[in-house]
């Protein structure tokens, strides 16, 4: 078992911690037609805002309540109640995502009376779902927001579906895409899903907001991701698979709701990680519909058969650079675990791990002790090592020490391509260690 | 500094500022005392404009008393350059749990004080208080007190939690700062007749580098940058200037007028994009300060670099001649990046008058011509709108309207803080000319803009067949 440690500073150097809100924010961002709207100060909004946009290169429609002096001691509720109108009016959304900050839950806005009386007050927004999340910024880090907002999202109501059912007769599984996951992660997730046959719906669906792609018109809400059809549909999912620990409380809501069986994959990297999800698809999808037994025949797409073994020949190729290799990571809990059990199996050595925030998760890693801190923990720690694995706001402390540094996690400022970056799947798998393999064999060692 | 009503009432009522003046008479303008719209409002908080207006100094820690949000999510992604120290790159924060807010977080900020010295030693710290910090209750001003005789170390408390105001009013709050605690503290080794302070210059992606080496030239020395690669020693001797040249910015107008009372320090405004602002830039404070002599030096550098520039530039204009473009920036740019844009031959079609003077508004007016668009407010909506009715050729804004125009297909060039290239000076224009060709001429713009062939019109003949 992995001891759990916790700096016992007064002052955190070079955070490598996001705020909770920023997570919600994001894992909001992964539904269609939405604007997550932040109730607390302009700021709040303005600095999750500028992160967002610099990390994906996109535009990010992000909306605040404008919090002031005087409306934090007179309470909230009027700025929400302006604030949802004037999204109403200038971007239509079909559902709102609203979140609190430090700010606004120190002060102890009510939320859910004033949301009530808002809505007694305007019956005329009936039709909008407005989904809502409490994050306090001086509570969690950026993985505690991002789920807590999922869980947020399936624990809404949102009415029965005003259409039939038009799906096809494909069973439909509900993918719970933890924060851990890229755009480009989702994309490849729902590409395997749909080779099995069956329905992915995936909460929440960044591969189709913020994945970088074109499109004809200006968007002032987000152009794509799950759709609020989609939401209505998920009680008719016959299984939800959560990847990232982080995702247990929202797979609990939706059984508890709808009495949907679940399973917790914990990573999504590695031969071992993507043969358990392949499997449970095959099981999931030998399931008849109509019939209440299982023909226990479970089929594998020929496709990854094939990519299984490109894979454990990537395996093979890339084990002379990363065996034995000293590796520092600093990453959110369920990144850091995806990513360290990978490296364990390639036969590397986790030289020094610091993580944001408190997680089941971290007391199942591969190596005898983790750090919840920051950069200048890892800076002290990462000494000796070959490769750092954190987010851009490492580059100055893997310079300084002269160890090369792979950018992963939130944000990476200086790299491109982080909508659509896969490192999930047999594919993606083999991408990250052709990636790592390639930083070492440039090192010559 | 105690952060009363009082004090904010008086720095959004700044005299300096033409903001506060209708035409003509004195009176309050809304303009500065404009509170943001909740759903529509898109800009940073006092917080985040006292740090642009700090962090640029670069050998001091800048510790944020709040939790994570503050500088967890912002800090080093400023585009201040410095030629020395990198002290001013750290995020230093308090990181205040649910703890602190139910005991008072004073304790846990004296403690962050003391790491922070006692690992990094920097000349001196600058503590910003937040929302939540402002709201328990946490005495900043006693903490910082506390703290400098205990480590004989100045610890400057920067009153600024986010939620009294805009980012213009956070820089204001930041000056009253660097007046109440730094500027006037120390003493240079010595002084000339030419020093001059450069005040509200961030040295964005080093721009200032482009601008000191002509003022070494004709002989001004700038004595104090506030702020833009800054050390912290200097501003302390800021007082002792014989001239304060506002640089693009009313943000630390404050600062300006404030010098000159205390100290007697007049001061003037003035920009460094394009020639004649560059120019116009030399001889005022040439003629502020200088004899005959100097303003003679100003002239020949004058002559010298208009005809290097000359010739530098040819070839762009050329290629630039009469391409539109749709300006959207704030203030004192929205004219200043015009008349850059009129030195290299270039039509500005429409720009924003959102946060300008009645002064910036007049000569905007001039530059414009009769069919020019003056944008008095504007959201992304409104931007490709007026572009598509324009046919301008391609956006000029900040880096928040970078996707609006990419998105839309439309060339792009960032103007403001973010921005990669220096614009200042005679080898900023250079720079700029160099940017707007690329944006307008690359070879990418047809195949974003081209429809794939299943796209094309249905009655067009089958290739494969015609070919039989």
């Amino acid at each position: 078992m992995t001891t759990i440690t916790r700096n016992k500073k007064s002052v955190a150097v070079n955070p490598l911690k996001q705020s909770p809100p920023l997570g919600a924010a994001l894992a909001f961002l992964g539904l269609k037609g939405i604007v997550p709207l932040f109730h607390g100060s302009q700021g709040c909004t303005a600095f999750a805002k500028v992160l967002l946009v610099r990390h994906f290169r996109e535009a990010i429609p992000l909306a605040t309540t404008a919090m002031t002096e005087v409306t934090t001691i007179l309470g909230g509720e009027e700025n929400i109640e302006q604030a949802i109108l004037t999204l109403v009016e200038s971007a239509k959304p079909d559902l709102i995502g609203l979140l609190t900050t430090g700010l606004t839950e120190t002060r102890g806005d009510d939320m859910d009376g004033i949301l009530k009386s808002i809505r007694q007050r305007h019956p005329e927004l009936d039709y909008l779902p407005i989904i809502y999340v409490s994050t306090p910024d001086y509570k969690g880090a950026l993985q505690d927001g991002f789920a807590a907002a999922v869980n947020s999202i399936v624990a809404t109501d949102y009415g029965t579906p005003v259409e039939t059912f038009h799906g096809t007769s494909l069973q439909q599984v509900t993918i719970l895409a933890g924060s851990m996951l890229a755009p480009g992660d989702v994309e490849e997730i729902k590409e395997i899903v749909s080779a099995f046959g069956l329905k992915p719906l995936v909460i929440p669906d960044l591969s189709g907001s913020v994945d970088g792609h074109l499109d004809d018109d200006y968007n002032s809400k987000t152009p794509g991701g799950t759709s609020l059809e989609q939401l209505q549909q998920l009680e008719r999912s016959l299984f939800t698979i959560a990847i990232g620990e982080s995702m247990r409380p929202a797979a609990e809501t939706l059984k508890q709701k709808f009495g949907t069986n679940y399973q917790i994959l914990p990573r999504l990297t590695g031969l071992s990680a993507v043969d358990q999800f392949l499997w449970l698809l095959a099981q999931i999808a030998s399931y008849k519909n109509g019939t209440n037994d299982w023909q226990f025949n479970p089929q594998i797409p020929e496709k990854y058969q094939r990519q299984r073994r490109q894979l454990q020949d990537a395996i093979l190729d890339t084990h002379f650079y990363l065996g034995g290799k000293k590796v520092s990571l600093a990453l959110e809990p369920d990144l850091l675990y995806q990513t360290s059990w990978l490296l364990t199996e390639m036969g590397a050595e986790i030289h020094a791990a610091v993580t944001t925030t408190k997680s089941p998760s971290l007391k199942e890693l591969p190596f005898d002790k983790v750090t919840i801190g920051d950069l200048e923990d890892l800076e002290d720690l990462a000494l000796g090592s070959d490769l750092i694995i954190t987010n851009s706001q490492g580059k100055r402390l893997a310079e300084k020490l002269n160890i090369p540094l792979y950018r992963m996690g939130y944000p990476i400022y200086d790299r491109l391509g982080n909508g659509s970056r896969c490192l999930v799947g047999y594919k993606g798998s083999m991408q990250f260690l052709f990636a790592l393999g390639n930083i070492f064999i440039e090192l010559g060692h | 500094m105690k952060l009363t009503k009082g004090k904010i009432a008086d720095l959004l009522d700044e005299p300096g500022c033409e903001h506060n003046h209708k035409k003509g008479q004195q009176g309050k303008n809304k303009a500065c005392t404009q509170q943001a719209k909740p759903g529509a409002a898109q800009g940073g908080c006092a917080f985040d404009g006292a740090s642009i207006a700090l962090v640029p100094i670069t050998d001091a820690a800048h510790l944020v008393h709040g939790p994570i949000a503050c500088a967890g999510n912002s800090w080093g992604s400023r585009g201040s350059l410095s030629s020395g120290a990198t002290t001013y790159k750290m995020g230093f924060t308090t990181d205040i749990s649910e703890n602190d807010i139910i005991f008072g977080g004073e304790k846990r900020l004296y403690k962050a004080i003391a790491q922070v010295i006692k690992r990094y030693h920097p000349p001196a710290i600058f503590v910003y208080s937040t929302c939540v910090t402002a709201l328990i209750g946490d005495d900043l001003d006693a903490v910082c007190e506390a703290a400098t005789q205990k480590f004989e170390t100045p610890i400057i408390p920067v009153n600024s939690p986010g939620f009294v105001g805009s980012k213009n009013l956070g820089n204001r709050l930041a000056g009253e700062s660097l007046l109440d605690y730094v500027v006037g503290t120390a003493e240079p080794e010595y002084t000339t007749p030419y020093d001059i302070n450069l005040i509200g210059e961030y040295n964005i992606a080093g721009e200032l580098w482009g601008v000191l080496p002509l003022f070494e030239k004709v002989g001004i020395r700038v004595l104090s940058k506030i702020t833009g690669d800054a050390t912290f020693e200097e501003i302390r001797y800021a007082h002792r200037a014989k001239l304060n040249v506002m640089i693009c910015s009313k943000a630390l107008i404050n600062m300006g007028r404030k010098m000159e009372e205390r100290y007697g320090i007049p001061y003037i405004e003035e920009s460094f994009y394009g020639v004649e602002d560059m120019n116009r830039c030399l001889r005022n404070i040439a003629q502020k300060i200088g004899d005959e002599a100097l303003q003679q030096r100003v002239e020949t550098v004058i002559a010298e670099e208009t005809v290097k520039l000359d010739e530098a530039l040819a070839p762009y204009r050329n290629r630039l001649k009469d391409k539109k473009m749709v300006l959207y920036t704030g203030g004192v740019k929205s004219w200043s990046v015009m008349s850059a844009a009129h030195d290299l031959g270039m039509k500005v079609v429409a720009t924003s008058t959102k946060k300008s003077t009645e002064e910036d508004k007049a000569k905007i007016k001039k530059l414009l011509g009769k069919d020019g668009i003056a944008l008095a407010k504007g959201n992304a909506k409104e931007l490709l709108k007026v572009i598509a009715k324009t046919k301008a050729d391609m956006l000029v804004a900040g880096g928040r309207n970078q996707y609006t125009a990419l998105k839309a297909r439309i060339p792009f060039l960032d103007i403001n803080q973010e921005r990669h290239n220096p614009y200042a000076g005679y080898v900023g224009l250079i720079e700029m000319a160099k940017e707007f060709d690329r944006a307008l001429h690359s070879p990418i713009w047809q195949q974003v803009r081209q429809p794939a062939p299943w796209e094309k019109v249905r009655s067009q003949k089958s290739e494969v067949r015609s070919q039989k």
